[in-house]
């Protein structure tokens, strides 16, 4: 409510510039130039691959591209098998008339009448267009999940963030709940210790894990992807800093009553927790869906390959397949956008507020 | 939270409270194990038990590999297992860092490495530079009292949440040789530019790319710091009739340049490890002129013919010390930022 009145308030002083009162400065021309321009750099891109993935393959070789998916009119010919692709003719005297293609030979093309089909007649080919149509390609999205591993990907891809994400969730809480609630010797020398591991990214020891993957046996099996980026100092320090601001009467009250340490730390503790569990559970979920290099490295086997994997050695492959590729990466972003539209606000002030992603 | 009928909420409430049902299960059946532990370990010890599977995590993968890292970059051979590979002292450091002159890749023994690190010195040259410049800009203007603020932050913000290879795939299909903008070029009465068979264009897509996926993160912090200026300082600028550009001069840029140390240093360390949207886009080519440090230690030690551990190893320590030197800079520029 707030917001409108304000924004209208600009709105008013950049009308009214001219009028005196609210001199429309350089810096709010260049504001709202600024902001269209963004939108458009920023949303273009992405409104582009969506229309393209709903392109046939004739259709995405097109040049000059057509911004919406057109595909060419086929209509069905008698004594012809298959359905022939309709084209506009102009003719020498100025008319035009709809004929289908029933073959093409050099700069000829040999097209018959519909309504006619005994006579063919040779038109070259630059006096006849395309007649098109809208139409989506929706074979794009379907036929990945029949003629490639497509599925198992997605499904890969799916394991992974799932049960990476339980696991970060448990031991992060645990060791959080380990460092917040109780007072102990060494407790800040481990604090130390798990910030330091900062500053270890997986890019600095990508051999020795690998060493220690394969000797564990895990070397492309989902597990290799899952386990060494389980622990992480964000999600420790994350949790650590909001349980402590939990009471300590209440963990003393529930020790009066007899409760065990760990039924305290899993029904008084983390559902206190739960907006910070939220947290570094989306974190976590954008973190494992998105990885890439780790995944690349364990992964050499095509059934375990995660989407981004897949999508990778798709694009990687000679003869590139854009109308599969295109439609499998709007795919692939779809969970984010979902994720993004719903959960912005908690997603924003998480990141604002730990300064980590 | 039961209490949520109807709306949004109600549903979200009941998911997560189907949700939270095998979780509460799986807990309660751990109740008496660890109840069992606590008895014989005592409560004092408790901390420890529940730090244990994390450290443990650590330890196998982070402080182990650590160490690992460095006897592995002593060695040569192509064996895996530490144990089969044989003792080579710093041959692999003499060899990486054998050059004529430092200042030319190709005079080097291992050019490839010494092209990866002028490569990366190039990329976050520009990278950090325009990533900081244009950060710094949408937050400025994301603060200003603007209709749709929430739209225009998620506008500038959702890049970030999308995967590397999405982002490159993304700007491949753009720039390709019938893309859309060189659909435009040619619209405008220009040529066509084959844009990943030039070194100078495939580093500046690098760049643009890398730029465009992460500005939202760091225009996010900025803003945060922009927001926790107090305005009494603004509204005392203006009646003392200050200039707009006097108050972002005098005003905000002073306040704002622990943040913006933050944001600089966090860049630079991210920079540093640059791979996976370039790799995707560019596969580091044409040739290798947009490949990078940890492109290198990727091909040295696991696309080769003959994987070289020891000297992918040996560089990983090298890329190790840069992020060490830089993170100990970004602990100084926090440390500065919350007590200043």
């Amino acid at each position: 409510m707030a917001d409108t009145s304000t924004t209208r308030r600009s709105l008013a002083s950049l009308i009214s510039a001219q009028r005196g009162r609210g001199k429309l400065h350089w810096t709010d021309v260049f504001t709202y130039a600024y902001l269209l321009f963004g939108v458009l750099l920023m949303f273009g891109p992405v409104i582009w691959l969506v229309m393209s993935s709903f392109k046939t393959p004739s259709g995405l070789l097109e040049f000059p591209p057509t911004f919406l998916p057109l595909g060419q009119i086929e209509v069905q010919v008698d004594g012809h098998d298959k359905p022939l692709p309709l084209y506009e003719v102009t003719s020498q005297d100025g008319t035009t008339r709809q004929l289908a293609q029933v073959r093409r030979i050099g700069i000829v093309s040999q097209m018959v009448d519909p309504q006619n089909p005994d006579t063919t007649v040779k038109v070259p080919i630059d006096q006849r267009t395309k007649v098109r149509e809208f139409r989506m390609a929706w074979e794009n999205y379907t036929d990945p999940l029949e003629r490639f591993n497509f599925v198992s990907f997605l499904n890969n891809s799916i394991i992974v963030t799932v049960v990476a994400t339980l696991v970060t969730l448990l031991i992060n809480s645990m060791a959080a709940y380990g460092l917040s609630i109780y007072e102990f010797r060494g407790r800040n020398a481990i604090m130390l210790f798990i910030i330091g591991t900062l500053m270890i990214p997986i890019t600095v020891i990508l051999v020795p894990v690998y060493l220690v993957v394969t000797k564990m046996g895990m070397i492309n099996s989902l597990w290799a992807v899952i386990l060494p980026g389980a622990a992480t100092p964000t999600g420790v320090f994350l949790l650590r800093q909001y349980m402590l601001t939990i009471p300590k009467d209440l963990i003393e009250a529930a020790r009066m009553d007899n409760a065990s340490e760990w039924a305290i730390y899993s029904k008084v503790v983390l559902p206190l927790a739960m907006p910070a569990i939220a947290v570094l559970a989306i974190f976590s979920i954008m973190w494992r869906w998105n990885e890439f290099l780790w995944p690349l490295i364990v992964l050499n086997r095509s059934e375990v390959y995660t989407l981004q994997v897949g999508l990778n050695a798709f694009q990687g492959e000679l003869d590139v397949q854009w109308h599969y590729i295109l439609a499998m990466t709007v795919v692939t972003l779809i969970p984010v956008v979902v994720v993004f539209t719903f959960l912005q606000k908690f997603i924003t002030t998480g990141i604002a507020s730990s300064g980590m992603k | 939270m039961a209490g949520g009928k109807g709306g949004s909420s109600g549903v979200s409430d009941r998911v997560a409270a189907v949700a939270a049902w095998p979780v509460q299960r799986i807990f309660g059946l751990l109740e008496y194990p660890l109840a069992a532990i606590q008895r014989s370990v005592g409560i004092s010890r408790m901390p420890w038990i529940f730090l244990l599977p994390n450290l443990a995590f650590f330890g196998i993968f982070v402080v182990v590999p650590l160490f690992i890292n460095f006897a592995f970059s002593f060695t040569g051979g192509t064996e895996l297992f530490l144990g089969n590979r044989v003792y080579t002292g710093t041959e692999q450091y003499e060899f990486l860092l054998d050059c004529e002159t430092f200042g030319d890749p190709t005079t080097c023994r291992e050019d490839r490495f010494w092209k990866g690190l002028y490569n990366t010195a190039i990329f976050i040259f520009f990278q950090v530079t325009f990533l900081v410049l244009f950060s710094l800009i949408t937050a400025l203007i994301l603060n200003r009292e603007i209709r749709g603020r929430g739209f225009f932050r998620a506008v500038f913000f959702f890049p970030v949440l999308l995967s590397p290879v999405v982002v490159a795939l993304i700007w491949k299909w753009v720039l390709l040789r019938d893309g859309i903008l060189n659909a435009f070029l040619v619209s405008i009465g220009l040529d066509k530019i084959l844009f990943f068979v030039s070194p100078e264009w495939s580093m500046f897509w690098a760049v643009f790319v890398s730029i465009w996926a992460h500005m939202g993160f760091y225009t996010l912090i900025l803003l945060a710091g922009l927001q926790a200026i107090q305005p009494d300082l603004y509204e005392a600028a203006e009646m003392d009739g200050a200039s707009k550009e006097r108050v972002f001069w005098r005003i905000t840029l002073p306040l704002l340049w622990p943040n913006m140390l933050v944001v600089i240093v966090l860049a630079l360390i991210k920079g540093v490890q640059i791979f996976d949207e370039v790799f995707v886009l560019t596969g580091g080519g044409p040739g290798t002129a947009t490949q990078f440090i940890v492109q290198y230690i990727y091909n040295t030690g696991f696309t080769e013919q003959v994987q070289n551990f020891g000297l992918a190893s040996a560089a990983s320590v090298v890329l190790g010390i840069i992020l060490f030197v830089l993170t100990m800079t970004q602990l100084a520029a926090t440390r500065a930022r919350d007590n200043g």
